[in-house]
C-alpha cells in the first residue's frame, strides 16, 4: 500500500478494505523481486526484426538475439559475437572468428553456418544491407568458428553495417530460421541473446515475457552502448501493455511497474515531483522529426515548391508543440544529426527560419496553382499528433492551400504507400520521426534514397543524389564520407526529399531501486538491476 | 401476457400512444424538469450560435509558444503584419496553444449539431422504415430480420468500425452513431403502426377505400409523434456522449473541428497536470446531456406516461 | 417450452447471417489495407501485393465471403493477420478478463440499483426519490472515461486502496483478481445502475398500486417483505428485460473501461484489431458479441416464466 498523507480514518478504512480483500499489493504473483515490469512505447505484435522495421520489434530483437558487431557508447563499432577479425591489405577480404561459448537458447552451439544465412536474410530486407551486399562477392564458412567475406570492390561500410544499431539490425538467427524466405515472417524464436522469449506467455495487447538465458556467455568488457558484456541481472523481464499514457505514469508512481520506456513529455513533471522516480536518457542521440514529400503528385512534384516549404518551416514550432520542454529538444539543421560524425549545416543556413516572404516568392516563381497539399495527420500517437497542425499552420502562412486529413497512424501507414493522386486517396506530405541512429549517413537513411519507383514512399527521383550515395558507399575515410555527406545535404537543400524538423529526446522513467541503465540507441535490459524496496 | 420474441419495454409502451391534446402544452410548462432542461439547452444553443462573437480567438489557431497555459493566463502572439495581439485564456490553452474557451464555445455548435442531426436522421429513417414494416406484412419479416441483425451488433463496436474504416469526419461520425439507433426507432414505430392499424376507425377508413399513403399520414403518423419526440431527446443525449467516447478511442471528429468530446479526449492524457482541458468541456457536455435527458424525462412523463426509457 | 427454445435458436441464424454479411461488407468496402500495415516502412509495392495475395485479399469479395463463411461453419475462425495466432486463441486468451468485468459489473449494478429503485418508488416524491432519480440522470450524462479517471485519481492514486491499472487472473488468487476489478467494475456500473434503478422504480411504482399489495399490507406483513417479496417479484419482468438490453450498453462500455484500466480483454482486442485492420479478428469478435447478445436476450425471455407464472411458451 502506497503511503501518502492520509487522515487516520482513511488509513484505518483503507487497511480494513485491503485486508478484507486478502490483498497483496499490485505486484504480480511470480516473484516480483527479480522481475522487471516495463511499459514499452508500443505493443509487440510482430516478432521478426528482419521482416519489419518497427522499433518495438527491434527492441525485442535485442532481448533475444545477438549481433556480430555493436556500436559502443562513443559511436565506435566493436566486436560482439565476433572475437577477432582481419582485413587483407587490398581491403577486399575480411576474415572473422566467432568467440567461444556462443549458445542458442536450445543449448546448441552457434556456428558460422548460422551466421551467413542470417546476414543474407538481413541483406535482402535492410536498405543499408542491400547496398553492402551489393559489394560482396562471396561469403564462406571456413570452419564452425571462422568465416570470410570477399568484396568486389572496397567499401568502408561493411563493419559499420554488421554493427548497425537500429532497424533493421543484422541479428544472428539459427540456420533453419535464417533460411526463411525474407518476405515471410519467421515462426520460431530461438536466439543466442541474454534473454529467452517466453512464447507461451506472449499475449499481444497484454504482455511479452523474457527470462534470463543461463547459457549466455557475456563478453568480459563492461557494457558500453550496445557493445561490451551483456549481463542479465534480473531473472525475468515483462513488457506490459498500458495503452493509456497517464495510467502508465500512475502505475509507475504506485509501484505497479518499474520502468516506462518513454513517458509522455507533458507528464514528466508528475514523475519529477516524486522522489521514488528517476529519469534516464537512454538514447543520447535522440530522434529526428521529419516531413516526407510525395514527389509524384502536385504540388510537391515541383522542387521549388518543396523548397518553399523548407523556407516556411522552423523547427522550434514543431518541437515546442510536441515536446514542449526545451530540456528535451534541440533545434538542429544537420540532417545527419547533431553530435554525430557527419554533422553539417551545409546548404541549410538560411532555410528553416520561417522566411515566409522567400517562401511566397518561390511559390510564385514555381507558378503554384493553389493545388491543395493533402497532409496526413495521425491522431493516436502522442509524439506525432501535434506535428501536422503546426505544418498546416506554417504552410498556410506561406500561401499554401492545405487539406489536413486526420486518421489513426495505421491508416497513415496504409495511405502513404498509395501512389494515387491526392484527390483519389493519395497524399502530398506526411510526418514521422526517426531514431537518430537510423539516419547517420545518406546510405542508411532511407529517405535519401532518390531512385524513383524503387525509393521508399514519396518516391523522389534525383540521379544526382543517387550518384552521391553510390560514392559514399565507396568512400574509405571519414573525411571523404564527410565531404560527400555535405554535398548530399546541399543537394537536398535545393531539391528536398524530406525536411528534418528537429531533434528530440525521450527520457525513460524508472523507480529508484532500478539501476545500471545502458545508454543506447535502442533500449536494452541487460546490466539493469532491481534492488529492494521503493 | 405472452411476450413475443421481440418484446421490449418500448414496444409495450406503444400499446397506448397518447394523442396530443391542447392541455399538454400547459402540462409541459408546469413540469420543472422540462423547464430546466429546456432552459439549459436553449442557453447552450445560444452559446453555439453566438460563438464567433464571444470566442476570444480562432478555435483552431495554434500557438506552440503558449501551450498548456492555465486558466486566466495571457499570451501574446506576433501576427504576420508585425503587430502583437494579447489574448486572455479564460479556460487556458491546450497542447497546441489553442484557446480552450474558444474551442468550448465553438464546440457547442458541433456537439449539439451532432446530437440533433443524429436524432433527426435516425428518427427520419426509422420512421419511414418502421411505417413500411408495420404496414406491409410482406416487408415486415425481411426488414425486422435486418433490424435484429443491426441491433445485435453492439453500438459502440459498430460505430468504431464505421468511423475507423472510412475517413474520419463529421459525416462518418454521424452515420456511425445513427446506424445503431435506427433499429430502435423502427421497432417503436412498427409497434405503433401495428396497434393503430387494428383500431376500428382505421379499419373503417381502409374498407372505404382510403389510399394507403393517406391512411398512413392521416391516422398512423400522428400517433407516432409523442413517442418519437421522447425517443429523439434520448437519442440526442446519447449521441453527444457517444461522440465523446469515439474521440476518447481516437476515432472521433478530427481535432480541427472542436467538439466537447474531442477537446476532452485530447486533454485526457494531461488530466492530472492540466485538468482544465477536460474539466471545462466536461462541464458543458455533462450539463447539456443532463438537460436533454431531463427534457426527455419530462416530455415522457407528460406525453406518454407509460413509456420507459431506452431499448 | 423446448420447442420454443429451439424455434428461438433457429431464429438466431438469420440474425447472425445478417450480421456476418454486414460486417464482412463493411470491412471489405472501406479503405485501409492490412497488407500495407503488415509490410512496414520500407516495403515496396510488390512486397505489399505479395502479402495481399498471401492473405487472400486479392480474390473477388464474394469468393472471400464464402470461403470465410465456410470456415466459420466448420468452427474455424481463421488466423489473425498480425499475430501468429489463430483468432480462436486470441479470443480465448481475452475472454476471462472481459467476462469477469462484465459479470462483476452486472452483479454490482443489480445489488446497488434494485434497492435504490425500490426505495425511490416507496418514497416517491421525497428527497430520497429525487436523489436517486437525480443520480440516475447524471449517470447517463457523464462520459465513462471521466468517471474512470476520477475513480483512479481518488481511490488508486490518492488513497492507494486499489491498483491503478492491470488485471490479475483468477488463477493468481481471488483476492488480487477482485481488487484489480473493483474500480473498473464501479466505473462501468455507473450507467448501468442508472438504467436499472430507473426501471425498477417505475415498475415497482406500478405494482404498488395493485390490489394484491394492498391485500398483503392488510394482512399485516412487514413493509420490507411487501416491497422486496411481493412488489419486486411482480415488477421483475421489465427489470430483467432492461438488464438484458443493457448488455449491449455494457459491451460498449467495456471497450472504454478496458482502455482506461489496461485490461487485456475483448474490448481492447476489438479496438486494436480495428485500428490494425485485422479483418478475421474483427469479424469473429463482432459475430461472437452479436451471438452473446442474442443468447442473453433469449435467456431473459425464458426467465420471464420464473418471475411471472402467467407467461408460458
Amino acid at each position: 500500500m502506497k503511503s501518502v498523507k492520509l487522515s487516520r480514518r482513511s488509513v484505518v478504512a483503507g487497511a480494513a478494505a485491503a485486508s478484507a480483500l486478502a490483498g497483496t499489493t499490485g505486484a504480480s504473483a511470480q516473484g516480483a523481486a527479480n522481475t522487471l515490469r516495463v511499459v514499452m512505447h508500443s505493443d509487440l505484435r510482430i516478432v521478426d526484426p528482419i521482416w519489419t522495421t518497427a522499433y518495438i520489434v527491434r527492441n525485442h530483437g535485442y532481448m533475444i538475439y545477438d549481433t556480430l558487431f555493436a556500436l559502443d557508447s562513443k559511436g565506435d563499432v566493436q566486436p560482439q559475437m565476433v572475437d577477432k577479425f582481419t582485413v587483407s591489405d587490398d581491403k577486399l577480404t575480411y576474415s572473422f572468428t566467432l568467440r567461444d561459448g556462443l549458445m542458442w537458447h536450445d543449448n546448441t552451439p552457434v556456428t558460422t553456418a548460422d551466421v551467413i544465412p542470417s546476414i543474407r536474410r538481413w541483406g535482402a530486407r535492410d536498405p543499408l544491407g542491400q547496398t553492402v551486399l551489393g559489394f560482396v562477392a562471396s561469403m564462406d564458412a571456413k570452419d564452425p568458428k571462422t568465416f570470410e567475406i570477399k568484396l568486389k570492390e572496397p567499401t568502408g561500410l561493411l563493419i559499420f553495417a554488421l554493427g548497425k544499431p537500429s532497424s533493421n539490425v543484422p541479428f544472428i538467427m539459427p540456420k533453419r530460421v535464417a533460411e526463411t524466405d525474407p518476405n515471410t515472417q519467421i515462426s520460431e524464436f530461438v536466439g543466442s541473446g541474454p534473454f529467452v522469449f517466453q512464447r507461451d506467455e506472449w499475449r499481444p495487447g497484454d504482455k511479452a515475457v523474457y527470462t534470463k538465458f543461463a547459457g549466455y556467455k557475456p563478453r568480459s568488457e563492461p557494457a558500453s552502448g550496445l557493445a561490451g558484456g551483456k549481463v542479465a541481472k534480473v531473472d525475468r523481464v515483462e513488457w506490459r501493455v498500458v495503452a493509456d499514457q497517464q495510467q502508465a505514469v500512475n502505475a509507475l508512481l504506485a509501484g505497479e511497474i518499474d520502468i516506462i520506456e518513454s513517458p509522455s513529455h507533458d507528464l514528466l513533471p508528475l514523475l519529477k515531483a516524486d522522489n521514488n522516480i528517476k529519469l534516464f536518457n537512454w538514447n543520447p542521440l535522440g530522434n529526428q522529426y521529419t516531413m516526407r514529400f510525395n514527389h509524384t503528385t502536385a504540388p510537391f512534384n515541383n522542387p521549388k515548391i518543396r523548397q518553399a516549404a523548407l523556407y516556411a518551416f522552423n523547427q522550434e514550432d514543431f518541437l515546442k508543440a510536441t515536446i514542449g520542454d526545451p530540456e528535451y529538444y534541440k533545434v538542429c539543421k544537420a540532417m545527419f544529426v547533431c553530435g554525430s560524425p557527419l554533422e553539417t549545416m551545409a546548404g541549410m543556413e538560411d532555410k528553416l527560419e520561417s522566411n515566409f516572404a522567400k517562401a511566397r516568392q518561390l511559390l510564385q516563381e514555381a507558378g503554384y496553382n493553389r493545388e491543395p497539399v493533402v497532409l496526413l495527420h495521425s491522431t493516436d500517437l502522442q509524439v506525432l499528433t501535434n506535428l501536422a497542425p503546426v505544418a498546416k499552420s506554417l504552410l498556410e502562412r506561406a500561401g499554401f492551400v492545405v487539406d489536413m486529413q486526420s486518421m489513426d497512424w495505421q491508416t497513415v501507414v496504409a495511405r502513404r504507400v498509395k501512389r494515387d493522386p491526392p484527390t483519389q486517396g493519395g497524399w502530398s506530405a506526411m510526418l514521422t520521426s526517426w531514431v537518430s541512429a537510423d539516419i547517420l549517413n545518406p546510405v542508411m537513411a532511407g529517405f535519401f534514397n532518390a531512385s524513383g519507383d524503387k525509393a521508399a514512399f514519396g518516391w523522389p527521383n534525383d540521379p544526382e543524389i543517387e550518384a552521391l550515395r553510390a560514392r559514399f558507399a565507396r568512400a574509405g575515410t571519414l573525411a571523404e564520407q564527410k565531404q560527400i555527406a555535405e554535398a548530399v545535404q546541399r543537394r537536398v537543400a535545393e531539391n528536398p526529399t524530406h525536411i528534418h524538423l528537429g531533434q528530440w529526446y525521450s527520457p525513460g522513467a524508472h523507480r529508484s531501486n532500478i539501476s545500471g541503465w545502458v545508454a543506447t540507441p535502442a533500449p536494452v535490459f541487460w546490466n539493469i538491476e532491481k534492488g529492494r524496496g521503493a | 401476457m405472452t411476450a413475443p420474441a421481440t418484446t421490449t419495454p418500448l414496444a409495450d409502451a406503444a400499446d397506448t400512444p397518447a394523442p396530443a391534446k391542447p392541455t399538454v402544452w400547459r402540462k409541459l410548462f408546469r413540469n420543472p424538469a422540462v423547464l430546466t432542461g429546456l432552459a439549459i439547452v436553449l442557453v447552450m444553443v445560444f452559446i453555439g450560435l453566438i460563438a464567433p462573437l464571444i470566442a476570444t480567438s480562432d478555435p483552431s489557431a495554434i500557438n506552440p509558444a503558449a501551450r498548456n497555459r492555465l486558466p486566466m493566463a495571457e499570451s501574446s502572439m506576433r501576427a504576420d503584419d508585425g503587430t502583437r495581439i494579447t489574448v486572455k485564456h479564460w479556460m487556458g490553452t491546450d497542447t497546441l496553444g489553442r484557446d480552450v474557451f474558444s474551442r468550448v464555445v465553438y464546440g457547442a455548435r458541433v456537439s449539439i449539431f451532432i446530437g440533433v442531426a443524429v436524432a433527426a436522421i435516425s428518427i427520419g429513417v426509422g420512421l419511414v422504415v418502421g411505417l413500411l414494416a408495420g404496414y406491409f406484412r410482406w416487408l415486415d419479416s425481411v426488414i425486422m430480420r435486418i433490424m435484429d441483425g443491426l441491433m445485435a451488433i453492439p453500438a459502440i463496436l459498430l460505430a468504431i468500425a464505421v468511423v475507423s474504416l472510412s475517413r474520419a469526419g463529421l459525416l462518418s461520425v454521424i452515420i456511425a452513431i445513427v446506424v445503431p439507433e435506427v433499429p430502435r426507432v423502427v421497432r417503436l414505430v412498427r409497434a405503433v403502426v401495428l396497434s393503430v392499424r387494428e383500431e376500428p376507425y382505421v379499419e373503417a377508413a381502409r374498407v372505404s377505400g382510403t389510399p394507403t399513403l393517406k391512411l398512413l399520414i392521416r391516422h398512423v403518423l400522428p400517433n407516432t409523434v409523442a413517442p418519437l419526440i421522447v425517443q429523439g431527446t434520448f437519442i440526442c443525449a446519447s449521441a453527444i456522449l457517444v461522440e465523446a467516447i469515439l474521440s476518447f478511442l481516437g476515432i472521433g471528429i478530427p481535432p480541427e473541428i472542436p467538439t466537447w468530446g474531442n477537446i476532452m479526449a485530447e486533454g485526457r492524457q494531461l488530466f492530472r497536470v492540466f485538468p482544465h482541458n477536460i474539466l471545462y468541456p466536461g462541464i458543458f457536455l455533462a450539463l447539456t446531456v443532463l438537460a436533454v435527458n431531463m427534457l426527455g424525462d419530462g416530455l415522457r412523463d407528460t406525453l406518454d406516461p407509460k413509456m420507459e426509457k431506452r431499448g | 417450452m423446448l420447442s420454443y427454445i429451439l424455434r428461438r435458436l433457429a431464429a438466431t441464424v438469420p440474425v447472425l447471417f445478417t450480421v456476418a454479411v454486414m460486417v464482412f461488407l463493411m470491412l471489405r468496402l472501406t479503405p485501409g489495407d492490412p497488407a500495407a500495415i503488415i509490410a512496414g516502412d520500407n516495403a515496396t509495392s510488390q512486397q505489399i501485393l505479395d502479402i495481399r495475395t498471401k492473405l487472400g485479399l486479392e480474390q473477388p469479395v464474394l469468393q472471400q465471403f464464402f470461403i470465410w463463411l465456410g470456415s466459420i461453419l466448420r468452427g474455424d475462425l481463421g488466423e489473425s493477420f498480425f499475430f501468429r495466432k489463430t483468432v480462436w486463441e486470441l479470443i480465448s486468451e481475452r475472454i476471462e478478463p472481459t467476462l469477469s468485468l462484465a459479470v462483476l459489473t452486472i452483479v454490482l449494478a443489480v445489488i446497488i440499483a434494485i434497492p435504490l429503485g425500490v426505495v425511490a418508488a416507496y418514497r416517491q416524491g421525497t428527497w430520497v426519490d429525487r436523489l436517486v432519480m437525480g443520480f440516475s440522470v447524471i449517470g447517463f450524462s457523464v462520459p465513462v472515461f471521466v468517471v474512470g479517471y476520477l475513480l483512479v485519481y481518488i481511490f488508486a492514486v490518492k488513497l492507494g486502496w486499489f491498483p491503478v491499472q492491470g488485471y490479475q487472473r483468477i488463477s493468481g488468487g481471488l483476492g488480487p483478481w477482485f481488487r484489480s476489478l473493483v474500480l473498473p467494475a464501479f466505473t462501468l456500473s455507473v450507467i448501468y445502475v442508472a438504467l436499472i434503478a430507473r426501471m425498477t422504480r417505475t415498475s415497482v411504482l406500478e405494482v404498488l398500486s395493485e390490489d394484491y399489495i394492498r391485500t398483503a399490507r392488510a394482512k399485516g406483513q412487514t413493509e420490507v417483505k411487501v416491497l422486496f417479496q411481493h412488489a419486486l417479484k411482480n415488477a421483475a419482468v421489465p427489470i430483467v428485460t432492461v438488464v438484458g438490453i443493457g448488455i449491449a450498453l455494457l459491451i460498449g462500455g467495456v471497450v472504454v473501461t478496458e482502455s482506461v484500466y489496461s485490461i487485456p480483454g475483448l474490448g481492447r482486442l476489438t479496438v486494436d484489431a480495428v485500428l490494425a485492420r485485422d479483418f478475421p479478428v474483427i469479424q469473429a469478435i463482432i459475430l461472437s458479441f452479436s451471438f452473446v447478445y442474442v443468447l442473453i436476450n433469449l435467456l431473459v425471455d425464458l426467465s420471464y416464466t420464473i418471475f411471472d407464472p402467467r407467461i408460458r411458451y
